[in-house]
């Protein structure tokens, strides 16, 4: 039968998780795609938090992911104003497009 | 029985993040994300947290991912631009930097789990039977927390106007 989910499992689940995300970041070349990937890579940590909790039997754990979840809210939405606004001057959602600081 | 839904969560989640990251289509990424959300609050209720379960679908799934739909179809941008003769991803023999990120993410997963291998085994610390209360939660929240609860109603006050304020049209 399967193995029993451990806390090394849960911690592994999230390392996979978070390395997929930090791929993510650098191999897309769409910045709505890179938010995403920068959201799974919250949603690992996150899974890290409620995995250690359990762990502990504490639920302190929990209010940080918790946090970290508004913390994803607010960075998700100014994320995609300035997404919006890039993509007004330039047309395009490329990050390799976006090299001048100035135009 | 757990073990049986904790590998096929595990399964869906590690496929649907992978299919996130390798879609050149944003809707198809964001909608795939949800899933991957789903798997996750089924791996919360498993880990015996329901609040955070509700919380991943209402707010993650419900709130959030609507906002990059929202995005996705305002900008009306159905798939990533090619460059030049770039037609597949190319992770290994791509240009500079797409094979350094594909590297450090490879690098980063292996030395994630090689840290974990020196970890024990330890046993969790209840029988997992008593799942968290939200009252639990509720009142460490207001009364350990209670700062940086309201630092975070701040937060989310500044994200707000900021973003009004960046997506705003010039004149």
């Amino acid at each position: 039968m399967l193995p029993e989910p451990t806390l090394n499992t849960y911690l592994a689940l999230s390392a996979v998780l978070f390395s997929i995300g930090t791929a993510g970041v650098f191999l897309r070349r769409n910045l709505i795609t890179v938010l995403l990937s920068v959201e799974v890579m919250l949603n690992a940590v996150n899974l890290t938090f409620v995995a250690v909790d359990r762990f502990r039997g504490t639920v302190d754990g929990q209010i940080i992911a918790f946090f970290v979840i508004t913390v994803a809210a607010a960075e998700a939405a100014v994320g995609l104003a300035i997404v919006i606004a890039l993509f007004r001057h330039r047309e395009t959602l490329n990050p390799d497009a976006f090299t001048t600081l100035k135009w | 029985m757990d073990a049986l839904f904790f590998w096929i969560f595990a399964v869906i989640m590690i496929v649907s993040s992978v299919l996130v990251v390798g879609q050149r289509n944003p809707m198809y990424s964001v909608l795939l994300l949800i899933v991957s959300f789903a798997a996750l609050s089924g791996l919360y209720v498993l880990l015996n947290a329901p609040f955070m379960a509700v919380l991943q679908i209402i707010v993650y799934a419900g709130a959030i991912m609507v906002l990059f739909l929202f995005v996705v179809m305002l900008l009306n941008v159905s798939s990533e631009e090619q460059e030049g003769n770039d037609k597949k991803p190319r992770f290994v023999i791509g240009p500079g930097p797409r094979r350094f990120g594909a590297v450090l993410a490879v690098v980063l997963a292996v030395q994630l789990i090689w840290a974990l291998r020196t970890i024990a085994e330890a046993p969790f610390a209840d029988d997992g039977s008593v799942p968290t209360t939200v009252r639990d939660i509720g009142l460490r929240l207001f009364r350990e927390y209670a700062f940086a609860f309201e630092a975070t109603s701040i937060l989310i006050l500044v994200a707000m106007v900021g973003a009004v304020i960046l997506a705003r049209k010039e004149r």
